[in-house]
């Protein structure tokens, strides 16, 4: 059974609606978190993990990933990356400034999967938004979890975004985990290295008893799970959210083929025994 | 009355050599002697003789470069369980980068003349030893090899690097 | 497969069926010559025809030419199947006016009846079927145009140069999938039509049409004709293609066939199966917008598109891609194979590249890819 099953996935299509920006927060130097809220009735569920078509009218569209709460119901939190044309012109909206809005989409984090047992999250870059709901929803959940761990890799202080929440998060008892950054700078006193150090390291959790989900570019997650596997954690126990052009979100148009699946429908997130051999597999 | 630990039995506890043949390990404590290093102090120094390498107990170490004219550059960090030094296994024996103790270290030193003196005497010794030293190496390899990809650079940057 | 139920005669029963379908209020479409090239429009009468004219094709050839009999369905396929009807090219999915507010654009689709489709054809719009029916989604727009095409099969006597159903399993006579089904046939002196339906209706239809009952020796002269026909097709694909092509992802003939392709697209814009589409943004000066959704092909680099650059820059990986998904993947994707043997694409592709020919090459090689250790 697909894991969406609970979301209303299946009414949807190509119309968008309109959301109006609420909040915004300069993250990084070229990346904003909006908040965001529809102009008409309240804002989406969504499962973590899930993607919107964010969309200006005569610019475009581009599939971008939920980075807010999945518990509250509240504004619909997406932090988005100035890189296109697209992506520019919604990063420069302001508050009160109006878009297009289709989703949620795609299947989500299966954080079931880590009840009873422990969670490890592990992040590189940008990679942090789309697991940040998985760390909402395993606060609200610490009860029937084991453990709650986020492994971090930035490319350098000055590129950690939700930078005061996630030493907050890290300093809570509630849960466990780590920075490191690839690059130094005078005010790091932290961690330098690869994020896989940081797996090297932790050898404090049991593969058997734990969930891993990985989000972050492709390389990075290749490496991940190699080093993941090396401290015995079997593939079907490892997932990762996977990155490919999407134009419908609906499984229609094509673009997101990876080999046999297209990442809008089946992924975004995929367990890696079903994508370890795509993931290798040049211009796929 | 406590017998106090043999730095073999001591050796034996580190993960380095975790599963070691124990007779091997009291072989290896021969060449092994404690150290402690207060923060900012030098495990070694760039250039210098590589004469002993450090097995971390407490305490995290920098590998750093002082390059003239720029400010000091963090490589690598080393952390408890882990490796500081690999350059005396090989010729010419010379640190290339500083170790420096980021806090309170203490740590295992291994005479890299005697080890090497050993692994010479005792190939069976000598093999077990370098399994237990080149996944390290390969790890460093990996790890700078990653940090090269500077996997998280914005699109952009690899977009003009790519173009340039 | 269903049974036939009349016999009618060639010039009197296609005027009656067409009155038929006009009757009860579909446009029809059929097969036409336009520009010299046979294909699907707007047909008034049985008149408009193509009868008696022929196609030669091959690698990067597609000829019009009178043939030697008067039938109406010998060795013709249209330039494109029913993409088009179901499909567009390009259309407004939503319109955006200066305040935001949203219009969806209503599909505007009267009942159509398509004469004389192709048992290829017929099997791609199956397809369709069930790519923009997956679930949990359903293209509402796909659907509201299938839903009012009624499909008139005609079974294939004469196969083109560039056919190859038979080994894909869809002809060449039509099996399901239509509404009304008709086989030519041409022997003893009598020139007219088996025909059978394929739906409530196909039924309906051929209830109001005068003709006799089906002869015994009609039906084995039809199945003589299937099987003619079969047999007449030079070309044929692996019957384990799928497998060949999904183990084929290193190989270096990719580099060989795109040494060739010219990645221009042709054959994914006359594949009746190519569902690739774009979606984008476009501008009015009077300050309106509107989202577009209009076909795309997986040859072009922006197709895989991700910031940072496409996924597939080189041309091989382009072509692997389109003959991969369409042989192979299209099996985990949607359970069956994504071509139906229609040959277009070999016909017309500038180049003259086909993949009928590409995949054997691509057994061959794995074939003799087996390794053997030792000395052997």
């Amino acid at each position: 059974m697909p894991r969406s099953m609970a979301a209303p996935v299946w009414e949807l299509g190509m119309e968008p609606v309109v959301y109006q920006v609420t909040g915004r927060h300069q993250e990084l130097v070229d990346t904003v978190t909006l908040q965001m809220t529809p102009v008409d009735g309240p804002a989406m569920s969504f499962l973590p993990g899930q993607f919107t078509m964010m969309g200006l009218p005569g610019i475009g569209e581009i599939p971008v990933s939920i980075s807010g709460s999945p518990n509250d119901g509240g504004p619909l939190t997406q932090t988005i990356r100035a890189v296109g044309k697209v992506s520019a012109a919604i990063a420069g909206l302001g508050v009160g400034d109006r878009l297009l809005m289709r989703g949620p989409f795609g299947e989500p984090w299966p954080v079931e999967e880590a009840v009873g047992r422990h969670l490890l999250i592990i992040a590189g870059g940008l990679g942090l938004a789309p697991v940040r709901p998985i760390v909402y929803w395993a606060l609200a959940n610490r009860g029937r979890l084991a453990g709650v761990e986020l492994l971090y890799g930035a490319r350098g202080p000055d590129y950690i975004p939700y930078g005061a929440q996630l030493l907050g998060w890290l300093a809570s008892d509630r849960m466990t985990g780590s920075l490191i950054v690839d690059r130094h700078s005078d005010e790091w006193a932290g961690p330098v290295g690869p994020v896989t150090e940081l797996i090297g390291r932790h050898a404090t959790v049991d593969p058997a008893k734990t969930v891993a989900m990985v989000c972050g570019p492709e390389i990075m997650m290749r490496f991940v799970i190699q080093a993941l596997e090396a401290r015995g954690f079997a593939d079907s126990d490892i997932w990762v959210s996977m990155e490919r052009n999407m134009k419908c979100a609906l499984g229609w148009c094509g673009h997101c083929q990876l080999g046999p699946v297209f990442v809008c429908r089946d992924g975004p997130v995929f367990r890696v025994d079903h994508v370890r051999n795509l993931m290798t597999q040049s211009e796929l | 009355m406590v017998q106090p630990k043999t730095m073999g039995a001591l050796l034996a506890e580190h993960p380095i050599f975790q599963g070691f043949d124990p007779e091997a390990t009291e072989f290896l404590g021969g060449c092994a002697s404690n150290h402690h290093f207060a923060f900012d102090e030098f495990l070694f120094r760039a250039d210098q003789p590589a004469e002993r390498f450090y097995l971390i107990r407490t305490g995290d170490v920098a590998l750093e470069l002082d390059m003239t004219g720029r400010k000091r550059l963090v490589i690598h960090t080393i952390h408890p369980g882990q490796i500081v030094g690999a350059s005396w296994l090989l010729p010419p024996y010379r640190w290339r980068f500083d170790a420096r103790a980021l806090g309170d270290v203490r740590a295992f030193g291994i005479d890299a003349t005697c080890l090497r003196n050993k692994c010479d005497a005792n190939p069976d010794f000598g093999y077990a030893v370098f399994k237990r030293f080149l996944p390290l190496v390969a790890e460093r390899l990996l790890a700078t090899r990653m940090q090269l990809l500077d996997l998280y650079a914005p699109p952009v940057e690899v977009g003009a690097k790519l173009q340039a | 497969m269903v049974d036939d139920s009349l016999w009618i005669e060639a010039d009197a029963g296609l005027r009656q069926l067409l009155a038929v379908l006009q009757g009860r209020g579909y446009e029809t479409v059929g097969l036409t010559e336009q520009d010299g090239c046979i294909t699907l429009g707007p047909i008034a009468s049985a008149d408009d025809l193509p009868r008696g004219r022929i196609m030669d094709t091959g690698g990067g050839h597609v000829r019009c030419r009178d043939g030697e009999s008067d039938r109406f369905f010998d060795k013709t396929l249209p330039m494109q199947g029913l993409k088009r009807f179901v499909y567009p090219a390009h259309e407004a999915v939503a319109q955006f006016d200066d305040d935001l507010t949203i219009t969806t654009p209503e599909v505007e689709m009267r009942p159509t009846a398509v004469f004389g489709v192709r048992a290829c054809d017929v099997a791609a719009i199956d397809i369709f079927d069930v790519v923009f029916r997956k679930p949990p989604y359903t293209d509402a727009r796909f659907a509201a145009r299938r839903d009012g095409l009624l499909i008139v099969a005609v079974d294939c006597a004469v196969p083109l140069e560039t056919c190859f159903c038979a080994s894909m399993g869809t002809g060449p006579h039509a099996t399901t999938g239509f509404d009304l089904a008709l086989t030519e046939l041409s022997d003893g002196g009598e020139h007219g039509f088996l025909v059978r339906a394929g739906s409530a209706a196909g039924r309906g239809i051929l209830a109001e049409l005068d003709g006799e009952a089906v002869r015994d020796d009609q039906v084995a002269a039809k199945r003589a004709q299937a099987d003619a026909a079969a047999a007449a097709m030079t070309r044929s694909m692996p019957a384990n293609v799928a497998s060949v092509v999904r183990q084929s992802h290193d190989s270096p003939h990719w580099s060989e066939v795109a040494s060739r392709c010219l990645t221009c697209a042709n054959c994914t814009m006359v594949c009746p199966t190519c569902f690739c589409s774009t979606v984008e943004d476009r501008n009015a000066l009077d300050g309106t917008a509107w989202r577009e959704r209009r076909w795309d092909s997986c040859f072009s680099i922006e197709f895989s598109y991700i910031h940072g650059g496409g996924v597939r820059e080189s041309a091989p990986a382009r072509y692997r891609q389109w003959m991969t998904h369409k042989l192979g993947h299209w099996h985990d994707q949607f359970g069956m194979s994504g071509c139906v043997g229609c040959g277009r694409c070999i016909a017309w592709c500038p180049v003259g590249i086909d993949i009928t020919a590409e995949a054997h090459v691509l057994a061959a090689d794995l074939e003799r890819a087996v390794p053997t250790m030792g000395d052997n």
